[in-house]
């Protein structure tokens, strides 16, 4: 077996140097009735030509492209990844090394988290990042708890435009403390209902997802403003990272920390996971934030070098007073952003970012032509809701059928939004694949 | 690490079994912690001061101190408020280590009874004390 | 002196991506423009982005350049305690990236994604079999996070049976995310002292087990390489209670096929995909960190659940019980895909092969060495061994200077100053796939260093000697953080 290197021969010279003459021998020290004589049951082993025929057989049994096209987003993004990417990433130094405690053996690492920490700050407006968390929706519930610590106060308010899914993990982590959660309300227009937000004094944060799960973009400067003025801290979310390479970012628009899903920069859908968790803040706060730190130092001869640091926060060394539970985290998935954002630069970015804005706006239009409505009027990036022409929910599962995902119905999580659908659109599609699509949906 | 032969230990200030010293200083009583703690720990990185105007009882944790691996708390020898920090350990959390006696002091507070820095070791005790846990 | 393992070569400087570049580089192919620009409110628009512009050979020489510093398992033994740094074969990271899985959608119909919810539901079935549990769920995206989400089961089976309790039992053990986890869930951790032997004892577990006690977090085998003996007793106890025996898998490289830890009183775990199943490390994730439950525990699960019903799979939200989801989604998948493909490849047969070769190679080191470092428990172990630097101590060297000079004999230094019971600990994990004339070398490695520590100890004070930069100042980079440039 090809992992396995050991020769009978060595196995036998090994046990006679341990001095025993069975491997069996070697488990004895577990008790009698602890170990089991039922062998495992599990499928023979395979080859490695079998293996690729079988996961070959699974991997063509789901829709994606080039049979299907889909136009769902909803915190999973389908962006075009550089070959380039792709191939520096397999690297094996990047893959097949551990987290890097041992500085001197992993300066590639440490250098390539430390700019993927400065690329995502500059990128959102903050001071600091994290070397990355799980994924967006953790983050989200970090975040929280963090200003839960930082502030002593024990309520938070969430935007009900934050994605549904998000939410649900932001409850499930605030279940066992004494942190309340209260839901602001959403507006006609699609956003938050910022009116609601005035004289609630005794909350840690109020969250808010930009651009929202309806795609919407939010007013965060005011709403940024009322929180403050209320003494909580304000955390943006975002499932799209790509809105701020034609959008204002949060941190200029008075967020105190930033957090958010950074699968859209370079790392492939695959079934939601492995993405990554962002999370940014104000130098001040850096103490209380989770998840590691890569920092910049010299060695003893001078020359820079990068360090884990600030691992005083961590729950290797302050245990059940860490500010989390987190060790391994997302690191190679923050490679790949990183990797991403190098090949892209701000000035590919902005670019993409507003290529996809402009391809989104097509289909909009197209739609409304079309017949369709879209309900909401504030300003979009990537995804929007639309109201389909009646008829369609019978449709969908034809169109699927036959190549098309026309979004994901809402009314299962908004029931007032009956008939309508999240739509997203990015570069991958081609005008022409948008003009079929407004075509298959209307006629 | 030193050896208990090796220690600073002043004359002028009282020692509390988790190593933090008290001194009068005027009304009020100024803390840090005895070069003990601080060749303990090695290379102070960091100190999480408390607020001034915060209370605290004897024996409370009032703060926390930092090397680049492990982190103490730090008790305090006498219940008081707080009535000052001291600011330099932001920049220089080094002064801990350096002169935990003079510029390396924590926090200074009014007291509640000032009597009860008496209740504290003197500096044979300690060394005994320390000795016995050797 | 014979030419030793490590050496070195030709490495580059390379700055950082910053300090490079030239505006208006392109690194990427931009899609074509195939649509005319909309209008946009400027009030929206930021004003240009602060991030550096580099060409594609720009891009592919810095990381190159950057990967080369690194060391990996495949660049040579990496015997890191509690870690199970075995090798990550290739065809698994070759299957998880066929464009069928690297592009699914996850919120699709689930008509439309049968690949994928078949092999998560094989794979919690066969990770069932491996650990004797009746249910798993897969949406943990690493060992802690497996950790939560069992601590969270724990505390919602508590609060359905009338109160929730306030406190759990962590030994000395324990790896630092226990205690960690426990805090999330607001779960007072109550310590318990290991005896002489490094294990747990009954009467200490008995002494604090009582109905305020949620139950036991056990690692098992321990982080001192040693299997918990007394684990059903133990577990005995905690039941008696009403309380529930949390087992930390990641030391599960040790036992497959040998034990099955749903059979000697466990009622939940989870395990660690990048540790035991093989899938890569990535210099620090992603993992994936299943968690397997009794039968009575299933109710709790995260939602949704991978259901099979007349060879059809979807995903079933009908759970009122369940704590709720971790994941925005259903976990690291393509980390799952790895594991799969592993599982599939090995086999119940050469999986238990695994764990026997895993244990005989670290007796193997334990035995050459124990001469030479001190062996606070000089028993049999499991997978992993624990030595000490207190040979050393005359000679004024510490297990760090031991760990940086291994570097200079070309090996990753083991995992040093863990589990804390052992002053000065040195935990070696050599797993099963390393050869036994790679463990040879790395034995005459720690042979020799023992040596120099007693006739040379300046060259263990400055090791290590061969590397881009040697010693970095933790102190600086804590006293003054730089964290963004």
């Amino acid at each position: 077996m090809r992992y396995l290197p050991h020769t009978d021969a060595d196995i036998a010279d090994m046990l006679s140097t341990i001095g025993i003459t069975a491997i069996d021998n070697l488990f004895e020290t577990i008790p009698a009735d602890c170990r089991t004589s039922q062998e495992l049951s599990l499928p023979d082993p395979m080859t490695e030509w079998e293996l690729k025929d079988l996961m070959t057989e699974l991997s063509q049994a789901n829709a994606t492209l080039p049979e299907t096209s889909v136009y769902v987003g909803a915190g999973s993004y389908d962006h075009f990844i550089p070959a380039s990417a792709s191939y520096l990433l397999s690297r094996s130094e990047f893959v097949t090394s551990y987290t890097p405690y041992q500085p001197e053996l992993s300066q590639g690492t440490l250098q390539a988290i430390y700019e993927y920490q400065t690329l995502i700050a500059r990128l959102l407006g903050m001071d600091v990042s994290n070397a990355s968390l799980y994924d967006g929706a953790s983050a989200l519930a970090e975040a929280l708890l963090m200003a839960v610590r930082i502030t002593k106060k024990n309520a938070v308010l969430l935007s009900s435009t934050i994605h549904p899914l998000y939410r649900r993990v932001v409850e499930t982590y605030l279940a066992p403390t004494d942190c309340t959660i209260e839901l602001l309300p959403m507006t006609q227009t699609g956003e938050t209902d910022a009116t609601t937000l005035s004289g609630k004094n005794d909350y840690a944060a109020v969250a808010v997802q930009s651009p929202n799960f309806f795609g919407c973009i939010e007013n965060l400067a005011s709403l940024a403003e009322t929180t403050h003025e209320n003494g909580s801290l304000f955390v943006a979310s975002f499932t799209e990272p790509l809105t701020f390479g034609l959008y204002k970012n949060p941190g200029s628009l008075g967020a105190d920390i930033v957090c958010g899903e950074g699968q859209s920069l370079g790392i492939p859908r695959s079934f939601g996971g492995p993405g990554l968790g962002i999370l940014t803040c104000r130098a001040k706060n850096v103490r209380h934030m989770p998840g590691r730190l890569v920092g910049k130092t010299v060695d003893r001869e001078g020359r820079r070098g990068f360090v884990l640091t600030l691992a005083t926060r961590e729950q290797h060394i302050r245990r059940e007073k860490a500010t989390s539970n987190i060790c391994t985290n997302n690191s190679l998935c923050a490679l790949a952003s990183s990797i991403y954002l190098a090949s892209l630069g701000g000035t590919g970015l902005a670019e993409l970012a507003r290529l996809n804005y402009d391809k989104t706006e097509y289909l909009k239009t197209k739609l409304k032509k079309a017949g369709c409505t879209i309900p909401f009027s504030a300003p979009t990036f990537n995804e929007f809701v639309v109201a389909m022409p009646d008829g369609f929910r019978e449709k969908y599962s034809g169109l699927a059928a036959r190549g098309i995902v026309a979004g994901i119905p809402l009314e299962r999580l908004h029931p007032a939004l009956d008939n309508h659908y999240l739509i997203c659109v990015t570069e991958t599609k081609t005008k022409g694949d948008l003009d079929k699509l407004v075509t298959e949906v209307t006629t | 690490m030193k050896e208990i032969d090796e220690l600073i230990l002043d004359d002028d200030v009282r020692y509390a079994e988790d190593h933090e010293w008290a001194r009068y200083d005027g009304d009020l009583v100024r803390i840090g912690i005895s070069d003990y703690a601080q060749d303990q720990l090695g290379d102070i990185v960091y100190v999480d001061l408390p607020e001034i105007g915060e209370e605290f009882a004897k024996g409370e944790e009032f703060g926390t101190v930092e090397s680049v691996k492990a982190v103490s708390e730090l008790y305090m020898p006498v219940g008081g408020k707080i009535v000052t920090v001291n600011d330099d350990l932001d920049d220089a959390p080094e002064l801990v280590n350096t002169e935990p006696y003079d510029g390396g002091w924590i926090i200074e507070i009014k007291p509640i009874d000032p009597g009860d820095i008496d209740d504290l070791m003197d500096k044979d005790a300690y060394i005994e004390m320390l000795k016995e846990g050797a | 002196m014979k030419p030793t393992l490590g050496t070195s070569g030709l490495i580059f400087n390379e700055p950082l991506l910053w300090e490079k570049g030239k505006k208006s580089r392109y690194g990427a192919s931009l899609p074509r423009r195939d649509v005319d620009e909309a209008p946009i409110a400027q009030e929206y628009m930021n004003d240009g982005l602060d991030l550096p512009d580099l060409s594609e050979v720009d891009v592919v020489r810095h990381y190159t350049r950057l990967s080369q510093w690194n060391f990996g398992v495949d660049t040579g033994m990496y015997p890191l305690g509690s870690c199970t740094m075995k090798y990550n074969p290739k065809i698994n990271e070759a299957v998880a990236a066929l464009p069928g899985f690297s592009g699914a959608h996850p919120l699709l119909p689930s008509g439309l994604s049968q690949g994928m919810l078949r092999m998560m539901y094989e794979l919690e079935h066969h990770l069932a079999e491996i650990t004797g549990m009746s249910a798993v769920t897969l949406q943990p995206s690493a060992g802690a996070q497996g950790e939560l989400t069992g601590m969270l089961i724990m505390h919602a089976y508590h609060t359905s049976k009338g109160n929730p309790r306030s406190k759990i039992i962590v030994p000395d053990t324990a790896h630092g995310t226990n205690p960690a986890s426990a805090a999330l869930c607001k779960y007072q951790p109550v310590p318990v002292t290991s005896n002489s032997n490094g294990i747990l004892e009954p009467s200490a577990i008995a002494d604090v087990m009582d109905e305020e006690t949620a139950g036991i977090m056990v690692t098992n085998p321990n982080t001192l390489g040693l299997f918990e003996t007394n684990i059903r007793e133990i577990a005995s106890i905690v039941h008696k209670k009403g309380g529930i025996v949390y087992c930390d898998g990641a030391n599960m490289n040790a036992v497959m096929g040998i034990v099955r830890m749903g059979d000697i009183g466990v009622d939940l775990m989870h395990l660690n995909l990048h540790k035991t199943f093989s899938t890569p490390h990535g210099g620090g994730g992603p993992g994936s960190g299943p968690v397997a439950v009794q039968d009575f525990l299933a109710p709790f699960l995260p939602v949704p659940r991978v259901i099979e019903k007349d060879g059809i799979y979807s995903l079933s939200d009908d759970s009122p019980q369940s704590i709720g989801k971790v994941h925005a989604f259903y976990g690291n998948v393509g980390v799952m895909l790895k594991a799969y493909a592993y599982i599939l490849t090995m086999g119940g047969s050469y999986l238990k092969k695994a764990s026997q070769l895993a244990v005989l190679n670290a007796n193997y080191v334990k035995e050459r060495l124990k001469k030479i470092y001190h062996l606070p428990y000089d028993h049999p172990c499991m997978h992993e061994c624990v030595f000490s630097d207190k040979n050393f101590v005359d000679n004024k060297v510490t297990t760090l200077d031991i760990a940086k000079r291994l570097i200079d004999y070309g090996f990753h230094p083991p995992t040093v100053y863990f589990p804390l019971v052992v002053h000065g600990s040195i935990m070696i994990e050599p797993t099963e796939t390393e050869s036994r004339d790679d463990i040879d070398q790395f034995i005459a490695a720690m042979t020799s260093i023992a040596k120099e520590a007693q006739s040379d100890p300046a060259s263990l004070h400055d090791a290590p000697q061969i590397t881009k930069v040697m010693r970095l100042d933790e102190t600086l980079a804590a006293r003054k953080p730089c964290l963004t440039g």
